[in-house]
């Protein structure tokens, strides 16, 4: 099967390029037979590959990609546990995701340019997630930001779309300098990318604690901060909802934005070494659960909730992280692949059957008339919310239970968890009872056909059970110590979520009280505002780098630096006007002229003689 | 050689007089045709003055150059008679102050 891996991304990149160089001269049911179908096929190879995995690493070596000096780079592939996690998911989740677009996109007139660019995703995060070198797992994270970029974009005739694509570039971009700027320390430092060679090596070269380890794990760090949408780079992420919802359950969802955790889970090794920065991760992953916590809870859009919630569920990834809890993370970002991609793709459902409509206020009573979706969502929600018995509830739990474990500041982290996890269930069962339960403000003019409940019954069975999945991680990373918690520990994990939906049972199915109060009363209605506009740190952004870009780009479009230069080209335009004013050309005059300097020449050597 | 001997201060005195005057008509005539004539005029003062100085000195070599004047003075006419006639036909006049074309 070894020699088979460069199928799994080769197969989607075959059909894209075929969908970009052709896909205008075929019919529709042959552009989506071939998205889908590349994707699928590239599903089974993984499967094969799965099924025959023996527990070693992989390793396939295609052919060197760059030679130059010290540096040698290969487009060759590294597989094991947790990159066998990865690929599950992306093709997996990918290819579900693919047949529902397929349906969803129907009519669209760019049909072909959809699939190209989602197989060409693909392809860059199959690159990302199988490369054995920095160097190539750079293109595959460049890969897939250019397709983000691309599908956010996708309907660019609304300008508003484009404006969002280039904020979710121009945003992450941030962060791959800084990653960029790792990269070249840890060639410098090693004098190779190779993942598996650094690992080794970082062991003997740096003691823990290492100030260049630290600087180096840092730049990496950042980006993943960016690809992620973590803090301070989490804005452009609500943003990216702009692009059709299957791309959102897609990329700004099931995978690209856990590309982050991937590559901190990835060179863990170094961050071994390096403790401030990984207390750096479990902080950024905190903070970032709760801010994004708070403002789902805030939103109208049902697509902007999800992104939030998404944000939020990447923050959980980060502090496991953080806490050394490795395999519990990449647990997680299995576990939130099925059931964020489900709540999207029943998301998308509801906006295809509801006139494109997103707001939820406008949405309402649709649990008989959507009974799929309604039990898709709910399925969703629940895992969302940690309930038990759930997939989410395991990962979730694992992840909590580590950080209060953990030796620096255990308790507190985990009191943000708990908090994280309380408005999680809250917001998520918000959404569950404004969307499906109470008056109904919309009717939908259609059901989901096949090729959408399709995709939506088989992640609903994956967001049910996937806990019992268990990833097969346990060689690639340090054993985690695990101590058993104290139980009044284990039961405020386990119980939090449930008095969450039991306030949001409260708040919005209107028994007892009143959500619209509580939002109506001065501190609720400031509070309401702040977190709607996500704490505007959009606000902060635009005055700290914004205005000021826009202010300096508006000086030098006058080009002050040319008028100095300008201002030569003047003098010699002067010059040549005053001295070409004197060719009259008059005759007589240049007569009179040569005779004047006759004289006066004679004059000189006159005097000159004495 | 006797007989009459005009001191070569006079003659040069003349030579002088005819090139003001040359040199004056190139300068206050209109006229391309009174231009070409104050121009002749010049040329002979010129020629006058080697022909005098060879007589002085007793040299041929005043004479030689008169002669090599006379020929560019002929070859001169020529080219400017011609031009003249161009002057004529493109601006229906001679005043060489209507002929500024080559103004920068």
């Amino acid at each position: 099967m070894k020699d088979l891996l460069w199928l799994i991304p080769a197969l989607p990149l075959a059909s894209a390029t075929l969908l970009i160089l052709g896909g205008r001269l075929m019919s529709p049911r042959i552009v989506a037979a071939l998205g889908v179908g590349s994707v699928g096929a590239a599903a089974i190879c993984v499967l094969l590959t799965v099924l025959q995995w023996q527990g070693a690493p992989l390793e396939s070596q295609l052919w060197t990609w760059m030679q130059v000096g010290e540096l040698s780079a290969g487009v060759s592939f590294y597989v094991d546990g947790l990159t066998l996690v990865m690929l599950s998911v992306i093709t997996g989740v990918g290819f579900l995701i693919h047949l529902y677009s397929a349906e969803f996109m129907a009519g669209d007139e760019s049909y072909a340019r959809y699939f190209a660019y989602l197989n060409l995703f693909v392809t860059a995060m199959l690159t990302l997630v199988m490369a054995d070198n920095l160097l190539l797992l750079f293109f595959g994270w460049e890969g897939v930001g250019a397709c983000s970029y691309l599908l956010i974009g996708f309907w660019h005739f609304d300008a508003a779309n484009g404006a969002a694509a280039r904020k979710a570039f121009i945003v992450t971009r941030a962060g791959d300098a800084a990653m960029a700027l790792g990269l070249f320390l840890l060639f410098a430092e090693f004098g190779t990318l190779d993942i598996q060679a650094m690992s080794a090596a970082a062991g003997e070269r740096w003691e823990v604690g290492n100030p260049t380890a630290v600087l180096a794990t840092a730049l990496l760090l950042g980006g993943a901060v960016g690809k992620s949408a973590q803090l301070p780079l989490h804005t452009w992420l609500p943003d990216a909802m702009a692009g059709p919802t299957p791309v959102s359950a897609l990329i700004h969802a099931a995978t690209m934005v856990t590309a982050g955790v991937y590559l901190v889970a990835r060179t863990h090794e170094l961050f071994l070494l390096a403790p401030p920065t990984l207390l750096a991760v479990a902080i950024i992953g905190l903070l970032t659960l709760l801010l994004a916590a708070f403002a789902a809870l805030c939103q109208h859009d049902i697509k902007r909730i999800l992104a939030w919630s998404t944000i939020s569920q990447i923050g959980y990834m980060f502090l496991g992280l953080g806490v050394g809890a490795w395999g519990a993370s990449v647990f997680h970002l299995m576990t939130h692949a099925f059931f964020k991609a489900l709540l999207f793709l029943a998301a998308g459902a509801i906006i295809h059957c509801l006139h494109h409509e997103h707001d939820i206020r406008n949405m309402g009573g649709l649990r008989t008339r959507l009974p799929l979706v309604f039990i898709s969502f709910l399925i969703g929600a629940a895992a969302l919310s940690a309930l038990p018995l759930t997939s989410g509830f395991y990962s979730k739990d694992l992840i909590v239970l580590a950080a209060f474990e953990a030796p620096v500041a255990g308790p507190w982290l985990w009191a943000g968890a708990v908090l994280g996890a309380f408005l999680t269930a809250l917001y998520s069962f918000r959404l569950v009872f404004v969307v499906f339960f109470g008056r109904t403000n919309t009717l939908p003019d259609r059901q989901p056909g096949p090729g959408m409940a399709t995709p939506l019954a088989v992640l609903c069975a994956f967001a049910l059970v996937g806990g019992w999945l268990g990833v097969p991680v346990s060689n690639v990373f340090p054993e985690a110590e695990t101590g058993h918690a104290a139980l009044w520990v284990e039961v405020i994990s386990i119980g939090v979520p449930l008095l969450g939906l039991g306030l949001a049972w409260l708040l919005f199915l209107g028994r007892g009280l009143d959500a619209g109060d509580l939002v109506a009363s001065p501190p609720g209605q400031a509070l309401y505002g702040f977190w709607h506009a996500g704490w505007r740190v959009d606000g902060l952004y635009d005055w700290l780098w914004v205005k000021p870009y826009m202010g300096l780009a508006a000086l030098l479009r006058s080009e002050p630096v040319d008028r100095l230069y300008g201002a030569v080209v003047g003098l010699c335009r002067l010059l040549h006007r005053a001295l070409s004013n004197s060719q009259t050309g008059r005759l007589r005059q240049y007569g009179t002229v040569m005779v004047v300097g006759v004289i006066v020449l004679l004059n000189i050597v006159w005097r000159a003689a004495g | 050689m006797d007989g009459l001997q005009v001191p070569m201060e006079h003659v040069l005195g003349l030579a002088s007089l005819l090139f003001a005057m040359g040199l004056t008509g190139l300068m206050v005539r209109r006229n391309i045709l009174f231009v070409l004539m104050s121009l002749e005029v010049m040329l002979n003062a010129g020629a006058l003055a080697f022909v005098s100085a060879g007589a002085h000195w007793g040299q041929p070599d005043g004479q030689v150059v008169f002669m090599l004047i006379l020929t560019v003075a002929a070859a001169e006419v020529s080219v400017g008679l011609g031009l003249v006639l161009q002057v004529q036909r493109r601006f229906q006049t001679l005043d060489v102050d209507n002929a500024t074309r080559l103004r920068g």
